[in-house]
């Protein structure tokens, strides 16, 4: 088989008392939607910011491609094809929903360099052409020239997405892309979802189940910062250790 | 040249236990409201003034001393309630301009009220002359009334130390500086902390200008040269961290009047003489900005910093 | 925040500023008050200094304390070219931004690596390292400083005259806020304004967020140099007394006062600051004091920081 796209081994990390994540071995295999789920506080997100660089492990590696990017600082990782969406909704809240995704596009290594001094961004149509298109692909071409705080939430998760997806990553890391969103607009984020995954290799930390069953091609289960069980969702579900642990009372 | 060491380390450990006087107040404004005040070093060139005057009037170092102290500690009470409860909340830019504009006002000031030339200020009488102190079978002199002001130095020092590192109190302060929200969370009155750590902080400004008054002299602008040197001695140490600061202090104290007293001499022996008379002032009165650099380079939180 | 964009009101307005700038010294002259040339020549040397502070801390977020030791740097390098024989100002003034850029690599390449209050304290420190260093270099003058040997010359036209330093510092003066206007709103400028807005958002767009900011410091660096070479021609000396942190603090002042993060708020601040010492200094010798109780007065009634001022004014 080849090699995963995504491969951490032995990630570990502990905050002062905590143990966030104990020894996590995980993959993503090119091409699959790998769902990460878990209870609150079990460390999703920690996971999240340590496989994006935001925060340096204590020990075990992330490796990318092939390529170990465990030292490599987060606009490194960017930069070699990993793009992430924030659980709490991060973008320019002064700046149009357009200028939002320009700025993602702009920071793409193929999109040329940022370091311009003279030629206004104005005129670069070619940026905000393609920050358009990323915007019509979440459904948000209509509010272009909104202000991104004027968003409503689930616009905003959106729009979150865009800026992911114009850096063309190879690798997606959602962080409850649907969190906070109401029934319609989680459906259409599902939709898009397994839109993209056509594509995209997706890492989807997730709460609400039955999209997860519904996009995910394998999920892992977190429990404390410990991974207990991988497998398809046919897999996850029949597990009695994740049933106890976890999924419980849900099914 | 055992001597001269001595002399010099002694007068480098005087020197830092005064820095540490000066930082440890400000280590805590920094930590715990994540506040910059750049006014500290106008509360130590006032204290210095109202020791010197109290001095005067009463002829009476030690009263003047005791009242001078008294006086600034009433003078950032008025301070934090009118102005730094108000800048607390603010961004770092409106700190600094509040604060600098509070070191024009004092300066001002003190120039409007005292004159623009330096106020004269006497040790006490009977310590105005040095001791012998024994040293490897020899004897040493050195001035009794830097003796005094390392006793008072590591008496201060070290009460304030054990004060923050062991009393409830300074749990209190400890935990403010690490982590504001969570201490507010269980229940402690962070602003009336906050106005005592400030009170607690002018005082000890004070005293260090009062106690470093008769050495150097007392005059308008002596604030902001030492308040420099304290920032180097919060940065070396890490922001909010008591022990930081007396290790900063110490360094920084020890390095520079060692540096200042022993490098020329030591150049003069590595290098032809007139590179090393150019090189020797330049390089001692940079030094510690070099050591600060360094250890910024490897840890640039500083030794301890206070927020793991 | 939004980014930065020039008001509509503002080229012609700027044309017409630009066009009365031109016409000041004949205008002076011709009532007898070219006296006062000279003054202006310092207020646009500040203001191009102000301008650089400006386009770390207004544009890059980056609140430095230690500005005025690249003022000081590129006054001292412009005098140390005169020393080694050299007086053309065209070579000197590059060599002094040259200079001043250097230390600000240096300063910022370790000063960058903090944040907040840290930074504030760092930048100060290493300024009065320079400061110091610049005071104990007897071969420098040392205490008293470097003086030059009359004024420089520019393009071989000397500048001994006021009018041609005047005219010298006006076109510095223009060409930068030309540069940073046109910075501002280019691709650079647009990305050190998002870093300055949500820094960790940038590097998780890609963005190498550390060289941004670094070549923002050193370029207002450099600029601050180019205000040094130009105010020791006009004083005649490159004194330590330009590195004093309290020079640092007036540029930031003068940021402040006019607007930070408007393109032309260090030239409002410059001068307003210089016209208000002007006006004070007749007045009483205490006007510190004054000064001191405005600025307090500016931080208590802008509570949302003091660009909100500007910025409600500005819609
Ligand atoms: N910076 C930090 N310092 C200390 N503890 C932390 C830090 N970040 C996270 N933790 C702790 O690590 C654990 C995992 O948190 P994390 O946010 O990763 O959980 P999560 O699985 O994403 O939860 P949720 O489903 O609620 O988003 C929690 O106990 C949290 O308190
Ligand atoms: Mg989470």
């Amino acid at each position: 088989m080849a090699d995963p796209l995504l491969d951490v081994r032995q990630l570990s990390r502990r905050f002062a008392a905590v143990d966030a994540l104990k020894a996590v071995n995980f993959s993503v295999n090119a091409g699959e939607v790998h769902a990460l789920i878990g209870p609150n506080g079990a460390g999703k997100t920690t996971f999240i910011h340590h496989v994006s660089g935001a925060l340096q492990p204590d020990s075990g590696s992330v490796h990318l491609a092939g390529r170990d990017v465990t030292r490599l600082p987060m606009h490194a990782r960017v930069r070699a094809g990993m793009a992430r969406s924030y659980q709490i909704t991060n973008v320019f809240p002064g700046l149009s929903a357009l200028d939002n995704v320009a700025l993602a596009v702009q920071g793409r290594a193929d999109a040329g360099s940022s370091f311009r001094f003279w030629r206004p961004v104005r005129t670069e149509t070619a940026l905000f052409d393609e920050a358009a298109g990323h915007l019509e692909q979440v459904g948000l071409s209509t509010q272009k020239a909104s202000l991104a705080g004027n968003l409503s939430h689930g616009e905003q998760r959106a729009l979150e997405l865009a800026m992911a997806l114009a850096t063309k990553p190879q690798l997606l890391l959602l962080d409850e892309p649907m969190a906070g969103t109401g029934p319609e607009e989680s459906a259409r984020m599902v939709e898009l979802i397994e839109h993209l995954a056509r594509h995209i290799t997706i890492l989807l930390v997730e709460h609400d189940m039955a999209a997860v069953f519904r996009l995910a091609d394998r999920i892992s289960v977190l429990v404390n910062g410990e991974l207990v069980c991988t497998g398809t969702p046919e897999e996850v579900k029949s597990d009695a250790g994740v049933r106890r642990a976890y999924l419980g009372d849900h099914l | 040249m055992t001597q001269l060491i001595l002399e010099q380390a002694l007068n480098g450990l005087q020197f830092g236990l005064m820095l540490f006087l000066l930082a440890a107040g400000l280590t805590l404004v920094f930590g715990i409201m994540d506040c910059i005040n750049l006014a500290h070093g106008s509360l130590y060139m006032v204290g210095a003034y109202f020791v010197a005057a109290a001095a005067q009037a009463a002829d009476s170092f030690w009263i003047g001393l005791g009242a001078g102290v008294a006086g600034a500690a009433v003078l950032g009470l008025l301070l934090e309630l009118s102005l730094f409860r108000q800048l607390y909340q603010r961004d770092h830019l409106s700190q600094v301009l509040a604060t600098f504009a509070l070191i024009l006002i004092a300066n001002e000031a003190v120039r409007m009220i005292w004159g623009p030339a330096p106020l004269m200020l006497n040790p006490p009488e009977a310590l105005s002359g040095p001791v012998e102190l024994p040293l490897f079978g020899d004897t040493f002199f050195y001035p009794a009334y830097r003796l005094v002001i390392i006793a008072f130095g590591l008496g201060v020092g070290g009460l304030l130390y054990l004060l923050v590192a062991r009393s409830r109190v300074g749990m209190w302060v400890r935990a403010g500086a690490a982590n504001r929200e969570m201490t507010e969370a269980l229940g402690i009155n962070v602003r009336a902390l906050f106005t005592a750590v400030f009170v607690f902080g002018a005082a000890l400004c004070a005293l260090a200008g009062g106690l470093l008054g008769p050495l150097l002299a007392v005059q308008v602008g002596m604030g902001e040269s030492i308040l420099i040197l304290a920032f180097v001695v919060i940065i070396i140490g890490g922001i909010g961290s008591i022990r930081g600061a007396l290790v900063g202090a110490l360094i920084v104290g020890t390095v520079d009047t060692l540096g200042r007293a022993l490098l020329p001499t030591l150049l003069r022996a590595a290098l032809p003489a007139d590179a090393a008379s150019t090189l020797g002032p330049a390089l001692a009165s940079i030094l510690i900005y070099l050591l600060m650099a360094a250890i910024l380079f490897f840890k640039p939180q500083g030794l301890f910093p206070a927020r793991a | 925040m939004a980014f930065y964009q020039a008001a509509s009101w503002q080229k012609p307005a700027l044309i017409t500023f630009g066009i009365a700038l031109l016409a000041m010294p004949a205008v002076l002259t011709s009532f007898d008050q070219a006296f006062y040339i000279g003054f202006a020549t310092r207020v646009l040397i500040f203001a191009l200094a102000a301008s650089s502070l400006n386009l770390v801390l207004g544009f890059g977020g980056m609140v430095s304390l230690g500005h005025a030791a690249f003022l000081g740097a590129g006054a001292y390098a412009a005098a140390i070219c005169q020393q080694a024989g050299i007086n053309e100002a065209l070579i000197a003034f590059p060599a002094a931004m040259a200079a001043a850029g250097l230390l600000a690599l240096l300063v910022g390449a370790i000063s960058l690596r903090t944040r907040g209050v840290y930074f504030i304290m760092i930048t100060l420190a290493f300024a009065q390292m320079a400061y110091y260093l610049f005071v104990s270099a007897r071969a420098w003058g040392g205490d008293d400083g470097l003086p030059l040997n009359g004024r420089m010359q520019f393009a071989g036209i000397p500048m001994s005259d006021d009018q041609t330093l005047y005219f010298v510092a006006f076109s510095a003066f223009t060409a930068a806020m030309l540069l940073f206007g046109r910075l501002a709103d280019a691709r650079f400028g647009r990305t050190l304004q998002a870093i300055r807005e949500n820094e960790t958002r940038m590097a998780a767009l890609g963005y190498p967020v550390f060289r941004y900011r670094l070549l923002a410091f050193v370029l207002g660096g450099a600029f601050a140099g180019l205000a040094g070479a130009l105010l020791a021609n006009l004083t005649g000396l490159a004194s330590p007394n330009l590195l004093q942190w309290t020079q640092s603090g007036t540029l930031l002042v003068m940021v402040i006062i006019g607007g930070v993060g408007y393109l032309y708020g260090g030239v409002v601040g410059a001068v307003v600051l210089l016209l208000l010492e002007e006006s004070l200094v007749g007045v009483t010798e205490h006007w510190h004091i004054i000064l001191g109780l405005l600025l307090l007065a500016i931080v208590l009634f802008a509570p949302k920081g003091v660009a909100a001022l500007f910025r409600k004014r500005h819609g």
